[in-house]
């Protein structure tokens, strides 16, 4: 094939009318993250195993001597357990706000994006799915400690990364909305002190959510973590079938809705 | 040219505005534009800060949605269909929004996927990029090492990976070092030479008048102004500018009788320049005369002086 013929086989390619979400912006988006990604890797690494296992080890060994099981479970492993959501939540809303942030408003990297054929809808979901991805492996990472120290998962427990994922994705939907309504990024310690520390503290990570007064027990049931906390317990130790179907049930609506959110608060912010 | 480069398949316009307006707020920033540019040309469009250079760009790649009117780029029209059309465009942004991170091969490689280059061509497709940008011995340089000019040429690569129908070019080269500057203008010429549509904004007179087959004059959010540049400037400053310099006081004297004479004329740094000189020969007190310029006819035509 010629170089003009080859132009030309593109040019009829592109003629069909495209789609509002192609897989190939999608992934192209995605191939800059991972190409990005392959120098910061060890960093982002770093940070995202280190932070939970310092949880794991200081409430597992030192509030661990003070209690030895919650609900029938050890402590070391009702922990291990609920600090994976943890992890989830440091790998997914963090990068969300502030690496999109960034890129949208120092780095103009969506700029540069949405001149070439990719719309506000591929980039959002090219940024959830990569990072919903990294929150997928990170979130093990407790998890993974936590065996070395005596956990003794059920074979069920293979679906946590897969929870993970989909709570990820979540928070980097929520993340992505934040950045892009934000006016700077001094605004998202709002976020972080108003919303994601009561979200971490109410999951059930630590302690049960059934210590809660009713009212804060009824707001768990709309804390995403806490249904992420619930599905890792019940995939590691023995699942629950109906319970759990309706803890998915939640994490979906809650990445789907963050999904919506997102594109729709980042194509305000990008389109005018 | 434009049947050479299109086969003769269409005489449709690659790029036509009309009627578009474009509001922020109280602020009207393009107001009625019509704006046509035949396939195969260069147009400049050439107007001062804030004539609405800028929102014309994003809204030909939908990065700005127009309040009125019909966009159409290579038949398709804008905002429902513009993704076909950005997949058929190659846009250089004025702001520089490479990452810094990444090397000149990382990026065109990412860049050939975001443009539909099919895989097995990409490598073959950055190559010829890099070659166009003079870059292929800074392939593998991180951006963050590469000098503001490279930089810019890499810009125009990223530009030009899938081998654009058109191009669209927002002030090229501002705030570039004149060697640069030429170094840009050479290859953005060789576009326009291999048959490529270029839209170029700008505000530097002497790149609309290198580089231009035509120029668009905008002021104000429209289009006050359009031809070879040559005639824009018989049409609106005519052959001859005359130059008297004196003191402040004098040459504001001078303004009040040539307003009373009915003269054309301007300031220009130190000097008062009276336009259309042939049509007031004896009439205009000593000074110099030289060839009227795109630049009196631009500000004439914008009321505004450039840089």
């Amino acid at each position: 094939m010629t170089a003009s013929e080859a132009v030309t086989a593109v040019r009829s390619r592109t003629r069909r009318r495209m789609r509002r979400i192609e897989a190939p912006a999608v992934l192209g988006v995605m191939s800059r993250e991972a190409t990005i990604f392959g120098r910061y890797w060890r960093t982002t690494t770093f940070s995202a195993v280190v932070e939970p296992t310092i949880y794991l080890l200081a409430f597992g060994f030192g509030f661990g001597a003070l209690v030895t099981s919650i609900g029938g479970l050890d402590y070391k492993q009702y922990v291990g357990t609920g600090i994976v959501a943890t992890a989830v939540l440091f790998s997914s809303a963090f990068p969300g706000m502030y690496g999109t942030f960034i890129k949208y408003r120092f780095q103009r990297t969506y700029d540069a994006f949405l001149a070439a054929p990719v719309d506000v809808d591929e980039i959002v979901t090219a940024e959830m799915l990569w990072t919903g991805l990294r929150a997928g492996v990170y979130g093990n990472a407790p998890l993974l400690v936590a065996i070395a120290f005596g956990l003794t998962p059920r074979w069920t427990a293979l679906l946590v990364p897969l929870i993970c994922f989909l709570t990820g994705v979540g928070f980097v939907g929520f993340g992505v909305a934040v950045a892009a309504t934000a006016k700077s990024i001094d605004n998202f310690n709002y976020i972080q002190s108003g919303v994601l520390t009561p979200l971490f503290l109410i999951a059930g990570t630590f302690f049960p959510v059934s210590s809660f007064p009713p009212a804060i027990r009824l707001l768990a049931q709309f804390n995403p973590l806490f249904h992420c906390v619930q599905l890792v317990r019940h995939a590691v130790l023995g699942l629950h079938p109906l319970a759990d179907l309706g803890h998915l049930g939640a994490l979906l609506l809650f990445a789907g809705l963050m999904w919506r959110l997102a594109i729709w608060r980042m194509r305000v912010r990008l389109i005018d | 040219m434009a049947a050479a480069n299109e086969g003769g398949a269409t005489a449709r316009p690659a790029i036509s505005l009309r009627g578009v307006v474009k509001r922020f707020g109280p602020v009207t920033a393009v107001d009625g534009l019509d704006l046509e540019v035949p396939a195969g040309i260069c147009l400049g469009l050439l107007g001062p800060n804030g004539a609405g250079k800028s929102t014309t760009m994003r809204m030909l790649t939908a990065q700005a949605i127009a309040d009125e009117g019909e966009i159409e780029v290579l038949g398709f029209r804008l905002p429902q269909e513009s993704k076909q059309a950005r997949a058929e465009c190659g846009v250089v942004p004025q702001l520089d929004n490479l990452d810094v991170e990444l090397s000149c091969r990382q990026i065109l490689t990412v860049f050939a996927r975001l443009y539909r280059v099919p895989r097995d061509e990409r490598p073959a497709a950055v190559a010829r990029a890099l070659r166009i940008a003079n870059l292929s011995e800074r392939a593998d340089t991180r951006v963050d090492l590469l000098s503001g000019g490279m930089r810019r040429r890499l810009l125009i690569a990223r530009g030009l990976v899938h081998q654009p129908r058109v191009v669209l070019l927002d002030e090229p080269t501002v705030g570039l070092d004149p060697q640069v500057r030429q170094e840009l203008w050479s290859l953005i010429a060789a576009l326009r030479a291999g048959g490529t549509t270029v839209l170029m904004s700008t505000h530097y007179i002497e790149e609309a008048e290198r580089l231009a087959d035509t120029v668009a004059v905008m002021a104000k959010g429209r289009v006050v102004a359009r031809g070879r540049p040559t005639d824009l400037v018989r049409e609106h400053a005519g052959e001859a500018t005359h130059e008297v310099y004196g003191p402040p006081a004098r040459l504001e004297a001078l303004r009040a009788q040539g307003e009373e004479a009915g003269w054309t004329m301007r300031r220009s740094g130190p000097a008062l320049a009276i336009l259309h000189a042939e049509r007031h020969d004896g009439a205009l007190p000593e000074g110099f005369r030289r060839a009227a310029t795109l630049e009196d006819a631009f500000v004439v035509l914008t009321g505004e002086e450039t840089e």
